[in-house]
């Protein structure tokens, strides 16, 4: 998706992520998503924020809560249904799901099953560019959690000592399943990275203006050779942690807590601003919600009319079939 | 042809490949300055410059991760890990990512990357600088597992690994770099996956083994002639893929066999040779399978090193076993 400083091109972003999950959500409830889904809902601006600030070719890495980057970066919304039902036209043709969408098209380097992965993959990245000469920028997404991750500090060190042009964003959205960023994570996320010596803020995460400006910033540091960089985006995951069929939600915050974090909806919060800035016509708001809705609808049919994968394709792509009687072994269906 | 050592072979395969395709890059701990802590990547740096041949920090984890986003990127990395025992803190990035990525998109994100490490005993160093563990990452699909034991081999099967288009784990015998050597032919040379090498003809047993084991099994072989026994030795030289149908062929030979190796006998990969062998030459067999390994410990201090690496006597007295069944 390209690079926009467009609020109302925000705003339509924003509603496509809420509204892909809440699709999401109830096709978990109806049981044709088998397994988890981890909602975005509630951090769309600092998806949309970010992503409004790359090109289409600089690259991202995302998370186990990853449908909002991957719209947020162009992914098409029918192959990631398809995808997470489990169908032969998703993007990983139904073996990836909802924790591996990737679309290498796009820059979108995969959504990531283990906290903090998708960060060295980031960097090797951003060393190619480098290598090349190539003014490309990456951008590994991740939470508050991955930040005592061995590999994300490893990350960092690394990106500061080749000086690659990478920005982290970290996603503090203030909780892990249930235990506290506050309690698991001494001194604090932004002065942690700051540690490493990278150049490091801490924006509010539900405010796409302050995240898109934040990154804007720590974007052009990098595509013009100063370096790396790091973003805290400070916001709140609405759901639980994630959503499975017969599964038991346990939500650990208070309703006060949710009722308060509610009140600084991203989405809301820039449809007043637009609303008191005239920023758009009368009923523009409720067109874009309807296309949007009916993109989504046409995106459900498209995944829900998909075959499913044959078994027999299994062990298909295991490796790259350059010998004979290669790779099968050990199993026939 | 020259005559090399396993380590000068493998230098030299690097240093052609760098020169044959600009998309290769080296990365790793102490393997620009220094040219690596055994000199397997000495004099690259000042041919190809500090961003083809990458001196990284102590970060295993980060260094198996960013060569999958160097290979996405359209670069061919060849990673060292310093010890193959330090790879356990790159497991999850090499086995789960790595090995992972072109299936998990269906083909398209596959991951061109080489990992070399070094590992096996008798160079009086402990634990983890000595410990075998590909059956442990033999289990991890999507991974290749590439295993020379003799000079022509570390060249050949080195530009193979670095042109296959999986990830490939390069295992190179500590013990070997310096003592195995052998005539390498120059420029360009590569050897198949999957092709076992056959290291001496013969008729009574056949005895299986891979890397540094395959010159105690040729020593065991040398001691069986003085005692009249005709020895057939088999290098499979990589472990995945692997030469089932060279195996098969081996066994029925003989009828008997040694599988020899350095891992730990339980669930080492030679449980899975004699499985295989079971399976599919069962009607072949003269006598129970045998297999010769490491005791089920940890890679001990080297004052007693000898007793845990599996000697070439070890591997004549399972031999004469067999003869005897």
């Amino acid at each position: 998706m390209s690079e926009t400083g467009d609020p109302l091109e925000w705003y339509r972003r924003m509603q496509r992520l809420r509204r892909f999950e809440a699709r999401a959500a109830a096709l978990v409830e109806s049981g044709e998503i088998v397994g988890a889904v981890h909602e975005y809902t509630g951090e769309e601006a600092v998806a949309v924020g970010v992503c409004a600030a790359l090109r289409e070719d600089d690259i991202i890495t995302s998370t186990h809560r990853g449908h909002g980057h991957i719209l947020a970066k162009g992914g098409e919304p029918r192959r990631m249904f398809a995808e997470l039902l489990g169908r032969e036209s998703g993007y990983n043709r139904g073996r990836g799901g909802s924790m591996h969408i990737a679309d290498f098209s796009r820059g979108i380097y995969g959504a990531n099953g283990i906290v903090g992965a998708g960060a060295p993959m980031a960097c090797g990245a951003a060393h190619a560019f480098r290598t090349r000469a190539e003014d490309r920028v990456a951008v590994p997404f991740f939470g508050d959690g991955a930040m005592n991750q061995g590999v994300l500090l490893e990350s960092f060190n690394l990106a500061v000592l080749l000086s690659l042009p990478v920005v982290f964003v970290c996603e503090n959205n203030g909780i892990a399943i249930t235990s506290s960023t506050e309690e698991m994570t001494p001194g604090g996320v932004a002065p942690r990275a700051a540690g490493f010596g990278l150049p490091s803020r801490s924006v509010d995460g539900m405010d796409v203006r302050a995240v898109h400006e934040a990154a804007t910033t720590a974007v052009r540091r990098a595509r013009a050779g100063g370096g790396p960089s790091f973003i805290e985006c400070r916001t709140v995951r609405y759901s639980v942690h994630n959503i499975a069929a017969g599964a038991l939600p346990r939500e650990s915050r208070s309703e006060a807590f949710m009722e308060a974090a509610r009140r600084r909806d991203p989405i809301e919060r820039l449809a007043g601003e637009l609303d008191r800035e005239r920023g758009w016509r009368q009923g523009e708001r409720t067109e874009i919600d309807e296309n949007v809705e009916g993109e989504l609808d046409a995106a459900v049919e498209f995944a829900r009319a998909g075959r499913r994968p044959d078994a027999k394709t299994a062990l298909d792509f295991m490796y790259a079939a350059t010998y004979p009687d290669f790779p099968a072994r050990g199993w026939e269906p | 042809m020259a005559e090399m050592t396993m380590i000068e072979a493998i230098r030299s395969a690097l240093r052609l490949e760098m020169e044959r395709d600009e998309r290769v890059i080296v990365m790793g701990e102490d393997v620009g300055q220094l040219g690596g802590v055994f000199r397997a990547t000495d004099g690259l740096r000042q041919f190809f410059g500090p961003s083809r041949v990458v001196d990284t920090p102590l970060a295993e984890s980060v260094i198996a991760g960013s060569a999958l986003g160097l290979a996405l990127t359209g670069l061919v990395p060849v990673i060292e890990i310093q010890f193959l025992g330090f790879a356990q803190n790159a497991y999850h990035q090499i086995c789960q990512q790595l090995a992972r990525s072109r299936y998990r998109t269906r083909g398209a994100q596959p991951a061109q990357i080489t990992v070399r490490a070094p590992f096996g005993g008798n160079v009086r160093t402990p634990e983890f600088h000595s410990d075998s563990m590909e059956s442990q990452f033999a289990q991890n699909t999507g991974l290749k597992i590439v295993m020379p034991a003799s000079a022509p081999d570390a060249k050949g099967l080195l530009l193979q690994s670095i042109r296959d288009p999986d990830p490939v784990l390069f295992l190179e015998p500590l013990r070997g770099y310096r003592m195995i050597s052998g005539e390498v032919p120059d420029g360009d040379y590569t050897v198949p996956f999957g092709a076992l090498r056959t290291v001496r003809e013969g008729s009574d047993v056949t005895l299986v083994a891979w890397s540094g084991s395959v010159p105690v099994a040729a020593e065991a072989a040398e001691l069986l002639d003085a005692k009249g026994v005709s020895a057939h030795v088999v290098d499979l030289r990589t472990l995945v893929p692997l030469d089932e149908a060279g195996l098969v062929a081996a066994l029925e030979r003989t009828g008997r066999c040694v599988v020899v190796h350095e891992a730990p006998a339980t669930a080492g990969f030679g449980a899975e040779v004699v499985a295989l062998l079971q399976e599919q030459a069962f009607y072949s067999l003269e006598a129970p399978l045998r297999r010769v390994a490491a005791p089920d410990s940890h890679y001990p201090l080297p004052g007693v090193e000898r007793d845990f690496v599996p000697g070439a006597g070890l591997v004549v007295r399972a031999a004469l076993e067999t003869l005897e069944a």
